[in-house]
């Protein structure tokens, strides 16, 4: 049931400048035909021509370097923005968890900012209150729950955001890069809740620079530049491809065993086998 | 904007359909808890850590109507008991419009983070910013209530607002105080139309905000509010007339206005806003249909 499929999407951002944002040009432009077409806004060509289909079960890793579109792909899947170009359709119960200080509100308190994050999230006022103790025991936030959010750190905050998405069951979860921001205790008990999470009910997509994370929580990657897609495949070959060099042969024991991979699979050369 | 549309596989509607901007309106209505919630925690929001809190929207307006209320009562001649009901009402009627249309315009402007970072329809923006208004509408009606207690028994019977009983005569409260429950639903009806057009526009047009908000001081003093169209008709009937009848404010303000202070509501009144909700709802529904994807783009 739980589908995300985007075929031959593009997304482009009209750059409006303080002059062209304006009324003036777009009722002058109007009388010079041709010119207002040669006016045109710049525009950032964020995504283009992407064509994904991820089904139930799969657990996709984002790479690629800064600027490749990997939030705005997000973003698509998550239904913010939709395609200039192309269709996207996401089947689903989606639950982002982006850029950590927006979309919060720091002057409430951290039990409000879980209600109306809930509420945003499809739950209703009641599913909330049952969740609030379990994401207050989980997120280990306790009296500072009833504290402004502007007195968190970002460490608590990402705690705050991941206790209430992974409370709500969500079908489709997407995850910015930015919940490294918290500590490793807190990430090991996270770990295991969004596997859990993902075993359970649907799916993964996650944008991460952490090869270690993105080996524990993803079964697939896919590697994006320039807003398109370079390459999707398996994990392993993806981040090969991407970092030009096997992934694990830098990793610590106790990660590949976590993992539960067998290390050094690289030729002398340092080729992937 | 200039699209090159691709062809779409068989079974989505496309971003400019109606079926997707019927879908948005339906589930933001359908959302009501967070609408409600947002509403409400704005309000919470701004009067944080005050002692009297939301009380202060009261207050405001009490000061406001009643120092104009006593000013322009003597500088118009007109009787106090008859004048600051009128004033009042009109004045709280005129502050939910006033919020409309300028909050209206910053409808998502002013929720650029939340739309960037959680998926959610259009309309529950416009209804957190409407039921905003509401509250504060609900807040300012105390006062109207408070004055019509000290003055009922001076709007029962028939009255005339000028004391030097020249200007025509008002019918006093009765039954027909009722019928400003489907004149404020059509105020809203209307409003919803003015958050969502106007909203979506100056997103794209930032000048829009600013035009609205330096004319919109204007459009008080043009508006019967602390002037009653009966001072004016001793002056010149037909500039009056004019000035009144072709501001579509005067309208939206009288319609409620009237049958609340036992005044009579014209049948114009009711021609005008109607046909202002469906002449704006069409046009506010054109908008939704061809730039409800585009808000997230421009924001």
């Amino acid at each position: 049931m739980v589908s995300i499929d985007v075929w031959n999407a593009s997304v482009d951002f009209p750059i409006f400048d303080a002059k062209t944002r304006s009324l003036k040009k777009a009722v002058l432009g109007k009388v010079g035909g041709k010119i207002a077409s040669d006016a045109k806004v710049p525009i950032i060509e964020a995504l283009h021509d992407i064509t994904v289909s991820i089904k139930e079960g799969d657990r996709v890793g984002l790479v690629g370097h800064n600027g490749a579109g990997k939030s705005t792909l997000l973003r698509l899947l998550a239904g913010i923005y939709e395609p200039t170009r192309g269709a996207a359709r996401t089947v689903g119960k989606v639950a982002p968890v982006f850029d950590l200080g927006v979309g919060m509100d720091p002057e409430i308190s951290g039990y409000e900012n879980i209600l109306i994050r809930g509420l945003y999230l499809g739950m209703t006022r009641k599913e909330m209150q049952k969740r609030v103790d379990d994401i207050a025991e989980f997120t280990e936030l306790g009296d500072y729950l009833s504290m402004p959010l502007r007195t968190y750190s970002t460490g608590m905050r990402v705690r705050l955001a991941l206790g209430v998405v992974t409370s709500i069951d969500p079908e489709i979860l997407l995850l910015d890069e930015g919940i490294g921001a918290v500590d490793a205790a807190f990430l090991d008990k996270a770990r295991d809740r969004l596997v859990d999470l993902v075993r359970r009910s649907g799916m993964l997509v996650f944008a991460s620079h952490q090869d270690e994370l993105l080996f524990e929580l993803c079964s697939s990657a896919l590697w994006m530049d320039e807003g398109r897609i370079v390459k999707e495949g398996s994990l392993r070959e993806v981040i090969g491809g991407y970092k030009g060099k096997d992934p694990f042969a830098h990793m610590s024991k106790e990660a590949l065993e976590r993992i539960g991979e067998s290390p050094v699979l690289t030729t002398k050369s340092g080729e992937v086998q | 904007m200039a699209e090159q549309q691709t062809p779409l596989p068989p079974d989505i509607a496309s971003s400019r359909s109606w079926t997707r901007a019927f879908a948005d309106i339906r589930e933001g209505l359908h959302r009501r808890e967070l609408w409600s919630h947002l509403g409400w925690q704005d309000i919470k929001q701004k009067y944080r850590r005050s002692v009297l809190g939301p009380l202060w929207i009261t207050i405001a307006t009490g000061a406001m109507v009643l120092g104009l209320g006593l000013i322009y009562s003597t500088l118009f001649g007109q009787e106090v008991k008859y004048f600051l009901p009128y004033l009042t009402t009109g004045f709280i009627i005129w502050q939910f419009i006033l919020n409309c249309v300028t909050e209206g315009s910053e409808t998502f402007i002013s929720n650029e983070g939340v739309m960037k970072h959680l998926p959610a329809p259009l309309t529950v923006y416009v209804l957190r910013t409407l039921w905003r208004q509401c509250l504060m509408l609900a807040h300012n009606a105390i006062i109207y209530l408070i004055i019509l207690a000290i003055f009922f028994a001076d709007l029962l019977p028939e009255y005339t607002m000028a004391a030097d009983g020249d200007s025509p005569v008002m019918p006093g409260l009765n039954w027909e105080v009722l019928l400003f429950i489907p004149a404020f639903l059509l105020l809203l009806v209307n409003a919803a139309w003015v958050v969502l057009l106007f909203g979506v526009v100056s997103t794209r047009f930032r000048d829009i905000p600013q035009l609205i908000n330096s004319l919109i001081t204007l459009a008080f003093y043009l508006t019967p509010i602390v002037w009653s169209p009966d001072l004016l008709a001793s002056g010149g009937r037909g500039f009056s007339h004019f000035v009144v009848q072709f501001n579509p404010l005067y309208h939206f303000v009288n319609i409620v206005r009237a049958p609340l202070i036992g005044q009579q509501v014209e049948w114009l009144n009711w021609v005008v806003v109607i046909g202002f909700a469906l002449v704006g709802w069409t046009v506010a529904l054109f908008v939704m249909r061809n730039y409800r994807a585009r808000v997230s783009y421009w924001v």
